[in-house]
């Protein structure tokens, strides 16, 4: 079985040929599959990506098999773009990173689809949701598969505009719309940045090597020679580097271009899940990982990218403090987390990046996955004020959840703890490297003040959920949403609830995929995707005893703070009100997201209106006038030149003018004089001709 | 027989619609939109043969060893006495606008179905026009070029100002002087390029050409164009005779600040002409300019592209964009979206390497395609509606999914999403203009922000949210209406994943292009 070629094109072609098929049973209505729609779209829809996650396999096992050093499966499916410059093709390069990113995302991707027919069953649009839950998986596979920056960009695009598409899914509510077109926008403006790096890196690579092209491996393996090179007066690296990163920073929701996110949490859950969570977010990670060859290149740029990550975490982790709303928890949750992420990758911890974006996906699509649980058990209320004491009506979400927040938090041995730990492990070590001490002391220490509120915040949430005194949503909004009586609120069916389980096994085993030497591991995780970029300088081994303490450090806070919010929430409830009391500005501007959207507005988003508005002022009342102008003064000289005309040159011109006009038919009444012009033109030019004709 | 002389026949085979359209009974009138159909069908066809039969490595009837890409040269002697000739042909440069046209006309032919006033006037004038379109893409002698340039005016002209909308008139007046005004100063350099072209290598004797093949070639143009004239320098003659024919080209493509004619005309024309105007027309502007400005003109191109291609290329995608957002009306909003995208195209042309020139070309064809779509679904609302504001509908989404549908593929194309045959054309324009200008381009690439923010925009605003209880029973889009989205539909798709066909076609003569003109860029 291991022996088949050819066949990677096959991964994202069959989701996006469910896409198709779904698309069309949406539009044309349910006589497109005869009446059986749900039927059909629920067996077909998750088996299309059933096969994509088992050719996966096929292809890991592979790439296994073949020697560490050349563990890169390359298959051109045909050439795309093709100049006499360069050519592109569709074509698709398996190696480690990309077959790891591949099983995340149609292994994921999979259990959510089955999720997803429990979740929106009865939904007038269920074919059409699956129909963009299929093209999503599909442009995800091209974004991690593709074996150059062009390709990986309509993977790119791909998942942006799918993301558009399912946060606007209930279109009959404005603002579900108004908050994915936000999201495309953003995220376009984020690709405005990934284009110029793209063309940069093509010009610069190109003119200093006299190969042009896109393909990943060219550029990793070549980013070298960019050292020495300037773009309009910085150091080439550098600026590609930073304009990718803008890139990441729409894709995957960091400062400044983080304000989507938390807007898309008007999507169905499953989506949120998969899309604002698992996969879609950490495109921007996964681009820096693939680019690693290029990044390393860049010192300046990787400590931006370590400092913008850093902050992030803590400042979605302060905003995620005070939000009531169960999704928006977990959506700052995620602008934090992938803030992580992106701190791995600064430090150049790529592999540690690479894995807590494994774990990640695990455990926040499963928190996703319940809170979407917790939602239909809630009959979509969504606010935490109106639940607790969930627990005991939702023995399966309760646990599952339990075990997400035990892994988001950090606690041994949940996957979270490992992968978090191996982050903040390298940042801590950063100081040895390019960063600095200063920095990289900075960044340690965001990362682990994130990890105390990181699991605050999440034991908040679990306690304002599952445990306590069931609030009831108040009666007197929506009539028909929320639960009121603690025994309205009911378990997910097994559809739902299988995915979770799932899911929480994972959460609660992945990290053993790369459990540390020094806990007696063999880091196979690490060990497996190290082949893809250069080896890193140095050798961690002599920290060992090191990455103990601060692994135990790590615990220690984490636990520290499962006990603050115990009292806060469990035994204390008058607790946070007296905080809040003390604090009411600071509460305001955090409850508030630090107004950002407010100022975004004011600084682009009006500005960019107004401006419109001016050129379309502009277009009509001065460029138009302009020409109306002409038109008009031409039309009172033709009149007077008309008068002479008619008393001086004799009727043949009359006569002709005359035939002409008739065939004008009834224009003729208003717009007369023009046409005169029309024959001054004529002539004159005639006239001018025959001039330079006598002259020579 | 056809085969021989397969552009005569493509180009005046739907005249024989004309007499068949007269000839019409009065109760048979309606007959005249089949005829229409089945002439331009024919063509259609033939153009389709065409790309199978042009063929680089097996050339037919080349023009010369040297041009063997243009292929299927027919040489006819016209009017002796100025050495006109009816000579046409086709390269890589017009194989796609040929392709374009035919598909196109037919595509508009299909949506002019409900005219109901004075039918047989309008298919007639359309059927010229087409005629003048065609003719103008396979001309390659200057004076034959010129003929059907202007004869592709009138019919727009009357198509225009008799079955437009309230402001036709106007719209038809402001359509017609204004490309006739461009047309004058073309005329000029035409004429002076005849007078001062001699083919003759004999110093004692003059033979006057308008082949433009012919004119480009060095050692051809003589007089003023070698020794100045009225003390100007041979640069300056030169220079003025290349803006010259610059601003006949450029109100058609239409660049700013020439462009205010085209929301105009757009918004009074009916759906069809829309379609044809924004589809065909506009790229005879960009058309000209590789055809004539480049070759003919290298220097001067080289000289002056950087400011008035790139530059004022630049300038349109971003006033165009901002303008877009700015309009209520859906049809002016797609009218400015058409200045915006052929900002593209010459942002391309300004690039003078090959990725760029291969960008602009396809981008010609690709804003096609994807506007053609545009307009056509513009003109399925407003059937239906009797308005355009945009404004003015709300939540069509849940009435008309099928429309719904083809409006977001358009839109998207539109935008240039990638996988869509837009991006290859806009990612091709942008990767030549980086080479040559990169603050410019990197200006022109946030047109991309632009455009995603005002198409999106818009489709919310008439497809999302709360249903407007007025349009709860709106039509949906008929099949007749599909027919002539499908095929658009079907090159934005197809050569969004796989364009290396038409790549292929047209990469032969544009790399010859780029070859001249290569000398001169600094």
């Amino acid at each position: 079985m291991t022996d088949i070629q050819g066949l990677a094109g096959l991964i994202p072609l069959f989701p996006i040929i469910g896409a198709f098929i779904f698309g069309m049973s949406a539009v044309f209505g349910d006589k497109f599959f005869k009446g059986n729609t749900v039927r059909v779209v629920s067996v077909f829809s998750p088996l299309m990506i059933f096969i994509s996650f088992a050719i996966g396999l096929i292809y890991f096992a592979k790439i296994i098999q073949l020697p560490v050093d050349s563990r890169v499966i390359h298959e051109v499916v045909f050439p795309w773009f093709k100049s006499a410059l360069f050519v592109s093709n569709i074509g698709f390069a398996l190696d480690p990173l990309s077959i790891i990113m591949v099983l995340i995302v149609s292994g994921v991707s999979f259990l959510i689809h089955v999720y997803s027919i429990g979740y929106m069953r009865g939904d007038p649009g269920y074919s059409r949701f699956f129909s963009y839950l299929n093209l999503f998986t599909g442009m995800m596979l091209i974004l991690v598969m593709a074996d150059n920056l062009l390709l990986m960009f309509v993977g790119w695009e791909g998942v942006g505009l799918c993301s558009y598409l399912l946060i606007g899914f209930w279109y009959k509510d404005i603002n579900n719309s108004r908050a994915g077109m936000k999201a495309f926008i953003v995220n376009r403006i984020g690709d405005f940045a990934f284009i110029i790096g793209m063309f940069t890196m093509f010009w610069v690579l190109g003119n200093a090597t006299g190969i042009y092209s896109f393909d990943f491996s060219f550029l990793n393996s070549n980013a070298s020679v960019l050292a020495k090179e300037t773009i309009l007066g910085f150091p080439a690296p550098e600026f590609i580097c930073i304009m990718f990163f803008i890139g990441a920073t729409g894709k995957s929701a960091q400062i400044p271009l983080y304000t989507w996110l938390p807007d898309a949490m008007a999507g169905p859950t499953p989506v949120s899940a998969l899309i604002h969570a698992a996969t879609m977010v950490t495109a921007g990670v996964f681009m820096i990982g693939r680019l690693g060859g290029l990044f390393m290149q860049a010192p300046i740029a990787l400590t931006v990218v370590a400092i913008i990550g850093g902050f992030t975490a803590l400042f979605a982790a302060t905003i995620a403090l005070t939000q009531n709303d169960i999704k928006k928890v977990l959506a700052y949750s995620t602008v934090s987390q992938l803030g992580y992420m992106f701190l791995a990758m600064g430090v150049g911890a790529f592999s540690a990046g690479i894995f807590h974006l494994m774990t990640h996906a695990f455990f926040k699509g499963l928190l996703f996955l319940g809170s979407g649980s917790v939602i239909l058990g809630m009959h979509h209320d969504q606010d935490m004020r109106h639940m607790g004491g969930l627990a005991p009506r939702m023995k399966i979400t309760g646990r599952t959840f339990l075990i997400g927040v035990l892994a988001i938090s950090g606690i041994f041995p949940f996957a979270g703890f490992f992968s978090k730990d191996e982050i903040l492990f390298n940042t801590f070590l950063a100081s040895h490297g390019s960063i600095g001490p200063l920095v990289a002391n900075i960044l340690y220490t965001l990362g682990i003040v994130t990890a105390a509120l990181t699991a605050f915040y999440m034991f908040r949430q679990y306690f304002m959920t599952f445990s306590g005194e069931f609030r009831g949503s108040p009666k007197d909004d929506h009539g028909h949403h929320g639960a009121h009586k603690l025994e309205d609120v009911h378990e997910s069916p097994k559809v739902v609830t299988i995915p979770l389980m799932i899911l929480a096994l994972l959460s609660a085993v992945a990290g053993f995929f790369n459990l540390p030497e020094v806990m007696g591991g063999g880091a196979w995780f690490h060990h497996f995707l190290a082949s893809v970029w250069p080896a890193p300088k140095g050798d961690h081994s002599q920290y060992h005893s090191l990455e103990i303490s601060l692994a135990a450090l790590s615990v220690t806070v984490a636990l520290v703070s499962v006990g603050v919010s115990y009292i806060f929430y469990r035994k204390k409830k008058e607790l946070p009100g007296k905080v809040v009391s003390k604090i009411p500005k600071i509460h305001q501007t955090l409850y508030n997201k630090y107004y950002v959207d407010e100022l975004y507005d004011k600084i682009a988003v009006q500005p960019v209106l107004s401006g419109s508005r001016g050129i379309g002022w502009f277009d009509k009342y001065i460029v138009d006038a302009v020409v109306n102008g002409v038109g008009s003064v031409t039309k009172y000289v033709s009149k007077i030149n008309g008068w002479i005309d008619a008393n001086i040159v004799d009727g043949a011109v009359n006569g002709l003018s005359n035939l002409v006009l008739w065939a004008g038919g009834k224009i003729r009444k208003i717009q007369t004089g023009y046409l005169y012009n029309y024959f001054y033109y004529a002539v004159g030019g005639a006239m001018i001709i025959a001039i330079i004709m006598i002259i020579l | 027989m056809i085969n021989e002389h397969i552009l005569t026949f493509i180009t005046f085979f739907p005249l024989l619609g004309i007499p068949a359209i007269l000839l019409l009974p009065k109760d048979k009138i309606n007959a005249a939109r089949w005829i229409t159909l089945i002439v331009l069908g024919v063509s259609l066809v033939l153009s389709i043969d065409l790309y199978f039969l042009y063929d680089v490595t097996n050339p037919v009837r080349a023009y010369s060893e040297a041009r063997s890409d243009l292929m299927f040269v027919e040489d006819l002697i016209w009017i002796k006495a100025f050495d006109i000739h009816y000579l046409v042909g086709v390269d890589g440069l017009s194989m796609p606008m040929v392709i374009l046209t035919t598909f196109v006309s037919f595509v508009g032919a299909i949506s002019s179905w409900d005219i109901k006033k004075a039918q047989r006037g309008y298919f007639i004038l359309y059927i010229l026009l087409y005629v003048g379109m065609m003719g103008v893409f396979v001309s390659i002698d200057f004076f034959l070029f010129y003929v059907f340039w202007e004869i592709m005016l009138l019919p727009m002209y009357f198509l225009i100002g008799i079955w437009g909308g309230p402001r036709k008139e106007y719209a038809a007046i402001k359509f017609f002087l204004y490309t006739l005004f461009g047309s004058v100063f073309m005329l000029i350099v035409m004429i002076s390029f005849y007078l001062f072209s001699d083919l003759d290598p004999d110093p004692n004797k003059v033979l006057h050409t308008f082949n433009l093949v012919e004119l480009g070639k060095s050692g051809v143009l003589m007089g003023p164009f070698v020794d100045g004239f009225l003390g100007l320098s041979a640069g300056a003659i030169k220079t003025i005779a290349w803006i010259f024919l610059f601003i006949g080209f450029a109100i058609k493509i239409p660049a700013f600040p020439f462009h205010t004619w085209l929301p105009d005309a757009h918004v009074e024309a009916p759906t069809a002409i829309s379609v044809i105007l924004a589809g065909v027309l506009l790229k005879m502007g960009t058309y000209g300019l590789i055809r004539i400005n480049y070759p003919i003109l290298p220097m001067e191109t080289a000289n002056l592209g950087p400011y008035l291609f790139a530059g004022l290329g630049v300038i349109n995608i971003i006033y165009g964009a901002l303008a877009a957002m700015a309009q209520t009306d859906l049809k002016k909003l797609i009218a400015y979206s058409s200045v915006s995208h052929m900002g593209f195209v010459m942002l391309g042309m300004g690039a003078f390497n090959i990725a760029g020139l291969n960008g602009a070309v396809l981008q010609m064809f690709n804003h096609g395609t994807i506007t053609s779509m545009l307009f056509l679904l513009v003109g399925v609302v407003y059937d239906r509606a009797h308005h355009r504001d945009i404004d003015g509908f709300g939540g069509l989404a849940s009435v008309v999914p099928k429309y719904t549908a083809f409006t977001a593929f358009a839109f998207f194309a539109g935008l240039g999403l990638p996988g869509l045959s837009g991006f290859i054309s806009e990612a091709l324009c942008f990767i030549g203009g980086f080479q040559q200008y990169k603050i410019l381009t990197m200006i022109a690439a946030s047109g991309v922000i632009l455009n995603a923010a005002y198409l999106l925009w818009a489709f919310q605003r008439i497809f999302l949210g709360k249903l407007n209880e007025k349009y709860s029973d709106l039509p949906e889009i008929k099949m007749r209406e599909v027919f002539s989205l499908v095929p658009m539909a079907a090159f934005v798709l197809v050569f969004g994943v796989y364009p290396l066909p038409i790549l292929n076609l047209m990469a032969p003569t544009l790399e010859k292009i780029i070859e001249i003109i290569k000398p001169f860029v600094g």
